[in-house]
């Protein structure tokens, strides 16, 4: 019986440049929203992303035969494509949307990945070159939202594993050995390919883009796509009526011993 | 984005161990190591010799960008980047290139010696004398002031092999420590006292023929023009300093809060803290011109002794107001804020003192004017 073709990984990874997580926050005036004239990078959990294909790559070489990059979002985010080609990607898309845009709602992200997917794929001149596996953050620290990476693996009808903690890849089986943090600790399953993996602040370190790797990264390729070209419409489904900062602390008061301790709790009405 | 990548190994890595490694007078080796890693020490050897292919104004970036940790790794990197790897970069023949920089880029830390007890402005005063010895050299002298020399393994000595000829005897040779190098003093610093400063003996320090750079004579060529480009960077490193110590004192000043306010917002101290960032905003132009200006070609010279000199004021000015900003705590060791100011001296006196870039900088003024 002749051994199946040994099926080479084509990974893509969705990045976002979002908040950079040292700025301090502040609600913009219209209470709409964040002030974003601040700093912007990668998003953590996207460079976990990024670092783990790349850690892939080191560990099963040959077999993961392309890294592709992909952002959607305004001319600025190129920066973070050139940081994601930096960091070891092989190529990358920009899904490029006016300056001036809102930040694209989960929803339209998972619609465009998975247009990117549909078109990489036929053009695919075989089966190893079809996209399989999609790396992605679990959430944006910006919005926080989470849910991309599930959304995209519902409209592929792909099988999904989020909060991922540890990732195996088992080239002959096709199969990924996934570990998930969950509420109560660790959860492995195993997936079929292709599949979604959204990951989680424990899968690794993401290394520094060393110096000669970014002049690298400069000859790498971008295609930059249109809203047209991947045929979603990024119009906003949702509004968002109010943000606020949350109520100021206020200082707690010390007792002197138990008794008034009780007294104060049933003053309080608590006890 | 070079610039974020240094700024996240600086403040990963380097920070730290900054206090450490000023207190002890002593260079971290894991660091040393990483700014291999990172590609840092061969940022404009072309990409074949094992280095990052980049620009004269990238390897700025990253010298300003590790002086706003720490000072001392930054003058490491600057002496290793546009001292030594240029002058075999520029002045080396193909085997020499071939040779030396891809160990430069990988491994191994380079010194740059010139100085001597009796030579520091008057650089080409020097006593080193270099003797043929057949299809060698013999090397007999000492050099003083040496940065890196603790660490190095690579030294570039500048010796001359024809006293008659006065200053064109002059002659760049490349040697390795286990040639025979030996280390007869470390000095103790004021500041970037993780730097090693070292005096450095040549007893018949035996070097082959092969490694004069850019040949015989020629040393005082090499020295006048590399030092030319060298000053640019320690521009960038007092750039950083300054801009590392406006960056620890000023934020305090707006949290510490006395007479019911920040003490950033009376007037007073607003208006010191304005006038400080005009400082570091001239001294930053400066810099990067001088660096523009050499990257395309035109003559810099006069540029770059302006910005060495406008950035050693600055860095001296800014981080001592840096420590008056933040009152007591600005005095003591633990903030880091008062490293800054003893750092800052050393820039006024090396690679061309205060007195001798204000001379070129007239020279050039009288040659245009009269």
């Amino acid at each position: 019986m002749r051994p199946s073709p040994r099926r080479l990984l084509n990974i893509l990874v969705p990045v976002k440049r979002a908040v950079d997580y040292s700025v301090k926050i502040r609600v913009n005036p219209q209470q709409t929203g964040i002030d974003t004239n601040v700093k912007h990078s990668m998003n953590p959990f996207d460079e976990i992303a990024v670092e783990e294909a790349v850690r892939l790559r080191e560990k099963h070489k040959e077999s993961i035969k392309s890294i592709r990059a992909v952002t959607i979002g305004p001319s600025k985010s190129l920066d973070t494509l050139r940081t994601a080609l930096a960091l070891g990607a092989d190529s990358a898309i920009h899904v490029q949307i006016p300056d001036t845009a809102p930040s694209p709602e989960p929803l339209a992200v998972a619609k465009t990945l998975r247009s990117i997917i549909q078109k990489k794929n036929a053009e695919a001149s075989g089966e190893g070159d079809k996209i399989d596996l999609v790396i992605l953050g679990k959430q944006a620290i910006d919005d926080d939202l989470g849910v991309t990476g599930q959304m995209l693996a519902g409209l592929m009808g792909w099988s999904q594993a989020t909060f991922a903690s540890k990732l195996e890849v088992d080239e002959g089986k096709q199969e990924v050995l996934v570990t998930r943090e969950i509420d109560g600790g660790g959860e492995e399953i195993r997936c079929k390919l292709p599949l979604v993996v959204t990951t989680d602040l424990r899968l690794n370190e993401p290394r520094y883009a060393s110096l000669p790797n970014i002049m690298k990264a400069k000859k790498k390729p971008i295609e930059k796509l249109t809203p047209e070209d991947v045929g979603v419409d990024f119009t906003p489904q949702l509004e968002t009526v109010k943000v606020s900062e949350p109520p100021t602390r206020v200082g707690g008061g010390k007792v002197a011993n138990v008794d008034e301790l009780i007294a104060k709790l049933k003053d309080a009405g608590l006890a | 984005m070079l610039r974020e990548s240094v700024r996240r190994f600086a403040v990963d890595v380097v920070e730290p161990k900054v206090r450490e490694m000023d207190e002890n007078e002593s260079m971290d080796p894991l660091i040393i190591k990483g700014l291999f890693e990172q590609g840092l020490m061969g940022i404009e050897t072309s990409y074949e010799r094992g280095g990052a292919g980049g620009s004269f104004t990238s390897a700025i970036i990253a010298i300003e960008e590790l002086a706003k940790i720490d000072p001392s790794v930054s003058v490491l990197c600057d002496v290793h980047n546009t001292l030594v790897n240029t002058v075999i970069r520029k002045y080396g023949n193909e085997e020499q290139q071939e040779k030396w920089l891809p160990q430069l880029a990988e491994s191994k830390l380079g010194s740059f010696c010139l100085s001597e007890t009796s030579s520091g402005s008057d650089a080409f005063a020097l006593k080193t004398r270099a003797k043929k010895d057949g299809s060698h050299w013999l090397i007999n002298g000492s050099k003083m002031w040496i940065t890196n020399s603790y660490e190095a393994e690579i030294f570039l000595i500048f010796a001359n092999i024809d006293p008659s000829k006065g200053y064109k005897g002059i002659t760049c040779f490349i040697a390795t420590k286990d040639m025979g190098i030996k280390i007869a003093k470390k000095e103790q610093k004021l500041g970037i006292r993780a730097s090693s400063t070292c005096t450095l003996d040549f007893d018949d320090l035996r070097i082959p023929e092969e490694n004069i750079i850019g040949g015989e004579g020629k040393g005082y060529k090499i020295a006048i023009e590399i030092l030319n480009e060298g000053r640019i960077g320690i521009a960038a490193q007092m750039l950083g300093l300054a801009q590392g110590a406006f960056d620890k004192a000023v934020p305090y000043t707006y949290q510490r809060e006395q007479f019911g306010q920040p003490v950033g917002t009376f007037q007073g101290m607003a208006f010191q803290i304005a006038q400080a960032a005009i400082d570091l905003e001239a001294a930053r132009l400066l810099t990067y011109n001088a660096a523009r200006l050499k990257e395309e070609g035109l003559p810099f010279t006069k540029e770059a002794a302006m910005a060495k000199y406008w950035s050693s004021v600055v860095a001296q000015k800014v981080s001592g107001s840096a420590i008056e900003w933040a009152g007591g705590i600005g005095f003591t060791r633990e903030t880091g804020i008062e490293k800054f100011w003893r750092d800052s001296k050393i820039g006024a006196i090396y690679e061309g003192t205060s007195n001798i870039q204000l001379q070129t900088i007239a020279k050039f003024i009288q040659k245009e004017y009269s």
